[in-house]
């Protein structure tokens, strides 16, 4: 399991750099009277640790599903601080409320103005709790579609990044029309005349994460999944217990490769070995090539094509 | 009786009334011993033929009991208009989901289905129209992908022939053996109707119990007119689940047709009863007269 690899990884890194440091502030006077016993430690310890990540290169779909809810995976606020610049954020919905589960708002994308929005989560439970975990109510999807409908008529593309274990199952959520707001969503996001891509970065379950993916490309992060539901809600529908998600994980083919085989996502973006969460540059100089790539294609379409494309690479999943 | 109904129908007609019948639970053409059918809320038990009197709608409490595709269909199509679109269209296993196909054939056997929708065209009080109906007996009417087709090829039909379109709405969601292509169903419908509706396509939707998760994400709350059955459960997450995400109990008629319309999402709650003329009427009120204009 993954889950066991990485915490031996993790306190290997931690020896590994305490004993770094102790060798940097050690008298030089020790080493000049031969006492050298942290060095071979050092190398036998590296070795160990490049051995364990090494054999991170065959994941399980439940391993995938552990690293896509990583703790430390880049969140929202990274991805828009590292790949873009001049954010100006937007927020409300102007019917009712203000949603912070959804982040979104203007920015420039190597000097191209764009919309971006995705979910937020939150990096400690502090702020998981402010972001309600990532899962938006109706007031986040009708703030997406308001920010897209803009982007729309200034002409700028559309990127969002998908990160939820699905939309909120409240009360006021369902009052205010869950389904509708996303269903609404879904149809406006199918017409848009703008480029349309989406990342698919963390866990994008359900309806939550269709919601604000209906692109001309996804693009998907290697641990990244993407399912129908939870693969607990999954074993819990069909097998009246939410224990046997290890199962469901098999079977669903939520993984990035799996999605790219089926022709739902166009390209899978690597990651470094272990996970986003141990080297988040390595991801972002990956996600930077993809993104300019894709979007200087589309950028070359005009707007009744970008639709027509869109409407088609839908139609066609399924029968 | 109408002496038309005797000899104008040809075997196409003959078929369909025979599945209404069938759904309907009155299929046997020789004398059998009462069938008995039990109301699902207030447990008044009542003959077949007094449930088909009163369009199984329970006699004693009002209670709309979920009814099969064709007959719903022979209820609110004239006579002779009806022709199905679509009919061989199947589910097929993307998933590999281990026992899938075995659960489909049994489905298949038991109601008569190919698969959770049966899309048409015929005639709503002399008007042509498009009409599609999820039935709740197959996989709780679950959204995969042979429903998803059948939905948006029957919403291209509409779009192509400049029909208004019906859709009677019962399912309990995506269809999870069907994994992410479920999922993607709801973008692929949702896309059609928003073409059609562009195209200034006239969209019915008419909820009726339950209509849940992935289907009222989609196609079912994008309607120009939204109706929908008394007391049908209608919503995105299920009550259970919201009851367990917010530790409180539900208050009563929580996602109940009466409670959307209170909130705002539902034009109309239209009983069983009237569903035909109120369909009709809208329909008229869309083809019929001048258009500013014209």
């Amino acid at each position: 399991m993954i889950k066991d690899i990485l915490k031996e990884v993790e306190e290997l890194d931690a020896a590994i750099t305490a004993a770094r440091d102790a060798a940097l502030a050690a008298d030089p006077a020790d080493e000049l009277m031969g006492n050298e016993h942290t060095a071979p430690d050092l190398e036998a310890m590296e070795a160990r640790r490049d051995q364990l990540l090494n054999s991170c290169t065959e994941l399980t779909a439940a391993d995938r599903v552990f690293l896509a809810r990583h703790q430390g995976r880049p969140r929202i606020d990274e991805y828009i601080d590292v790949l873009f610049t001049d954010f100006f954020e937007q927020r409300g919905d102007r019917q009712c409320r203000e949603d912070p589960s959804i982040l979104g708002g203007i920015a420039r994308y190597k000097g191209l103005p764009v919309t971006v929005i995705g979910h937020r989560k939150g990096s400690n439970t502090e702020e998981n709790l402010r972001y309600n975990f990532g899962m938006p109510g109706p007031e986040g999807y009708r703030k997406a579609l308001r920010l897209m409908k803009q982007a729309e008529k200034f002409g700028r593309p559309i990127i969002t990044f998908i990160d939820t274990p699905g939309a909120y199952p409240g009360k006021e959520a369902e009052e205010r029309g869950q389904g509708e707001a996303i269903a609404r969503n879904l149809a406006e996001m199918s017409g848009l005349t703008v480029p349309v891509i989406s990342i698919v970065t963390g866990e994008g379950s359900s309806g939550g994460a269709l919601g604000l993916g209906v692109a001309n490309r996804i693009l998907m992060l290697e641990n990244a999944v993407y399912s129908v539901l939870s693969p607990e809600g999954f074993a819990s529908i069909l097998w009246k217990d939410s224990s046997r998600s290890g199962e469901a994980c098999d079977i669903m083919k939520l993984t990035a490769h799996d999605l790219q085989q089926d022709g739902i996502v166009e390209e899978v973006i690597p990651e470094p070995l272990g996970g986003a969460q141990r080297d988040h540059k390595a991801l972002f100089t990956a996600l930077d090539a993809a993104l300019e790539r894709h979007l200087t294609q589309l950028c070359k379409l005009g707007g009744k094509a970008l639709a027509e494309q869109r409407y088609k690479k839908y139609r066609q999943i399924g029968l | 009786m109408d002496v038309g109904k005797i000899f104008a129908v040809g075997s196409r007609e003959r078929m369909f009334q025979l599945k209404a019948r069938r759904d309907a639970g009155l299929d046997s053409p020789r004398w059998q011993p009462p069938h008995y059918f039990t109301c699902k809320k207030c447990e008044r038990r009542a003959t077949r033929q007094t449930w088909a009197g009163t369009l199984y709608v329970c006699p004693n409490c009002g209670h709309h009991q979920p009814i099969g595709g064709y007959y719903r269909l022979s209820m609110v199509l004239d006579h002779g208009s009806f022709k199905e679109l679509d009919a061989d269209v199947q589910g097929e296993n993307v998933l590999d989901f281990p026992g899938y196909d075995e659960k489909l054939d049994a489905q298949r056997a038991k109601t008569g289905l190919s698969d959770a929708v049966v899309t048409a065209t015929g005639k709503v009080g002399g008007v042509p129209v498009v009409a599609a109906v999820l039935d709740s007996r197959f996989f709780m009417g679950s959204m995969g992908t042979a429903v998803g087709e059948k939905i948006t090829r029957a919403v291209e039909f509409a779009a192509k022939k400049e029909l208004p379109l019906i859709i009677f709405s019962a399912s309990g969601g995506a269809r999870m053996q069907e994994g992410i292509f479920s999922l993607m169903q709801m973008a692929k419908t949702s896309a059609a109707i928003q073409r059609f509706q562009a195209k200034g396509g006239l969209y019915i939707s008419y909820l009726t119990h339950p209509t849940t998760g992935g289907v009222t994400a989609s196609f079912a709350s994008l309607g120009d007119i939204t109706l929908a059955e008394p007391d049908a459960l209608i919503g995105f997450a299920g009550p259970r689940v919201i009851e367990q995400t917010i530790g409180q109990k539900l208050p009563k008629g929580f996602q109940h047709a009466e409670y959307l319309l209170d909130h705002g999402f539902v034009d109309q709650v239209v009983p069983r009863g009237e569903m035909k003329a109120t369909l009709t009427r809208i329909l008229k009120l869309h083809t019929q007269g001048r258009k500013h204009g014209a």
